[in-house]
């Protein structure tokens, strides 16, 4: 492609959806430069100087921050009053370490622990303590390393990097997005940016430099791109571009609370996906018909086997959230990319091909049997679907059946509260969605992110190959259309609960196909209702 | 459960308790920073242990707490040598069990 001349388009990855126009402020992270050490004492003082100082700027930030922002940064806070951490770096300035490199060393010895962890949470940690030592540092190299850039009016802020209390430093109010060079979709500062809608481009593959300060450019975080000095031609496209989005937020917005209706009166009911719990304090039961999706994997970070208690008081959180909806929660689908130390199988050539899912369920029957029990005593709470994930012949879903009836009857003649949960498979293996109407299930559910992945052959974790994993592909599609005709024959609901359900793009194709129940990132219910809204009647 | 509310000086026999973390995801970054502000609160020294692994931490450093990665349904031992040791553990077992009052 030839690029027009004088615009400079900056490829990225886009974290924060949104679009934004205007002036570039550039953050250079300016080398902290040389600081000269002094005495044990005085580098103690120059240390504990510089953290009370980021201890009051955290403190004004806690202020204003929301539920995820105040947790990053009282964790930070807390940091700087943990003794044991003070206590190692201060042994380094007894014997004659620089308040800097004392401060710089231990943190990133710590970083280092938390990086080392397979737990994504603990990991994400990391972060937290790099944000601290920047702040720190930059307070002991002098507060001229602290400024904030000026923030012009509608602004877009360019830096190598930003650390998630600078962000909320922040003005939002005059600034409009951000693109950093750093970063990722999955960091603090993407989710930050995701919850207060704010454009933010992450990975920006260019080098920087002050000349492209005030520059005006165009911040498209949809397609993750700064384009810098934008022609006229890009600049009415992305003006056109950010009146679409604005009037369909609006739309999608005015929407989120009703039921979604098809022109022809049909409804589609819209439940939600559960990957963490801790998005239901950000979701609004009557937003949404129930739960159509819990990856149980949460309870299991870090190699850890939970009890029965514990899994049934998890079972029993969202039952009460859902109110009265239904709630379905699918059994542990580890293996493939969700490994469990010491449970999923060492040194299997294909994980995503191996012993995963239900397949691993039926191997381990003791832990099966843990959370077949927790469930039968939570379906005793509300309405509860129990989903089976990686199944591949009719002969395993009676397997499940006849391990479900031992575990209701165990329960029964303890005496122990408990009820018949509906129980379901996910349709994900192809052979199982070409023979759906050969197995005794409750309910299906298509997973639509492994079908794609074993239909075209193409691993889920491999970009080189995504371009051929389209989800749009007529064979996907015809087999979705199968999957609920063989549920309408059977009289069995059917739903589906893969990345497509969270496309607005994919969603009509999915109505075309016959689906009138969707399971979608709670994030994404607006914008998911008004696709069906705007989609007619579609087959039925 | 807190085995004695006695007071115990350094040499003597420890005060100790157990609890058990409900929160589905564990002791995340907002409970760990409220376990170490109530340590905080007393003189006596205070450790605690999860039960999968043997090392027992400072309750009073939030980096210690957060690196245990305390699990949900684990077992977290508390133990307290000094003034005040009865109450200490007496009060971190009962946030703990109120599930740190989230």
């Amino acid at each position: 492609m030839v690029e027009p001349e004088g615009e400079r388009v900056i490829e990225g990855i886009a974290a924060a959806e949104g679009l934004a126009v205007g002036p570039i402020v550039f953050q250079h992270t300016a080398s902290l430069g040389h600081r000269a050490a002094g005495s044990p004492l005085e580098e103690r003082e120059a240390l504990n100087a510089a953290m009370a100082e980021a201890s009051r700027e955290i403190g004004v930030l806690v202020a204003g921050a929301d539920k995820l922002a105040a947790e990053i940064l009282e964790f930070q806070g807390a940091l700087l009053e943990d003794e044991d951490l003070l206590g190692a770096v201060l042994g380094q300035l007894d014997a004659g370490g620089a308040a800097h490199d004392a401060w710089a060393e231990t943190i990133d010895g710590e970083v280092a622990e938390y990086r080392a962890g397979d737990d994504e949470y603990f990991r994400a940690r990391a972060e937290d303590l790099l944000d601290l030592k920047t702040r720190v540092l930059r307070r002991l190299h002098g507060a001229a390393a602290c400024d904030l850039p000026p923030a012009a009016e509608d602004g877009i802020l360019v830096a190598e990097d930003l650390t998630p209390s600078r962000f909320l430093e922040l003005d939002w109010s005059l600034l409009r997005g951000a693109a950093i060079q750093g970063g990722s979709p999955t960091s603090h500062v993407a989710i930050l940016a995701r919850a207060r809608g704010i454009p933010l481009v992450v990975g920006l593959d260019a080098e920087l430099d002050d000349c492209i300060q005030g520059a005006p450019a165009v911040l498209d975080a949809k397609t993750g791109r700064l384009v810098i000095a934008p022609n006229k031609g890009t600049l009415a496209r992305i003006k056109r571009a950010q009146a679409a989005l604005a009037s369909e937020r609006c739309a999608a917005e005015a929407l989120v609370d009703r039921p979604a209706v098809l022109t022809t009166g049909d409804t589609v009911q819209v439940l939600i996906n559960v990957d963490d719990p801790a998005i239901l304090e950000a979701t609004v039961p009557a937003h949404c018909d129930g739960i159509g999706l819990t990856r149980t994997e949460f309870l299991f970070r870090d190699g850890h086997l939970p009890g029965e208690d514990a899994q049934f008081e998890a079972y029993r959180r969202l039952i009460v959230w859902a109110g009265g909806r239904s709630v379905t929660i699918r059994t542990l689908d580890a293996g493939g990319d969700k490994p469990i130390p010491g449970v999923t199988p060492i040194g299997e050539t294909n994980p995503f091909l191996g012993v995963r899912g239900l397949r691993l369920s039926l191997q381990t029957p003791a832990l099966f049997a843990v959370q077949l029990r927790a469930l039968a005593r939570a379906a005793a709470l509300g309405p509860l679907k129990v989903m089976v994930p990686m199944v591949t012949v009719p002969q395993e879903m009676d397997r499940v059946r006849a391990l479900l009836n031992d575990t209701l009857a165990g329960l029964a003649a303890k005496g122990v509260a408990h009820a018949r949960p509906a129980l379901g498979m996910m349709v994900e293996v192809p052979v199982a969605a070409m023979t759906a109407d050969r197995f005794d299930v409750d309910f299906f559910s298509i997973g639509s992110n492994d079908l794609v992945q074993y239909l075209t052959a193409c691993a889920r974790d491999n970009p080189a190959v995504a371009p051929l994993a389209d989800p749009r592909n007529p064979a996907v599609l015809e087999l979705i259309r199968r999957v609920v005709e063989a549920a309408r024959a059977k009289g069995v609901e059917v739903s589906l609960c893969g990345d497509m359900a969270s496309d607005p793009d994919l969603v009509p194709l999915l109505l075309d196909c016959g689906l009138r129940s969707i399971s979608v990132a709670p994030a994404l219910i607006g914008r998911v209702k008004l696709a069906i809204q705007r989609h007619g009647g579609g087959a039925g | 459960m807190t085995d004695a509310a006695q007071e115990t000086s350094p040499e003597t026999a420890p005060v100790t308790g157990e609890a058990v973390v409900r929160d589905p995801t564990g002791l995340h970054a907002r409970p760990a920073v409220k376990l170490t502000k109530l340590a905080k609160g007393f003189d006596a020294t205070i450790e605690i242990r999860d039960e999968r692994n043997d090392r027992w931490i400072n309750a009073k450093s939030p980096n210690a707490v957060m690196k245990l990665r305390v699990a949900s349904g684990d077992s977290l031992s508390i133990r307290a040598r000094g003034a005040g040791a009865g109450p200490a553990v007496a009060a971190m077992v009962a946030l703990i069990e109120r599930n740190f009052d989230g």
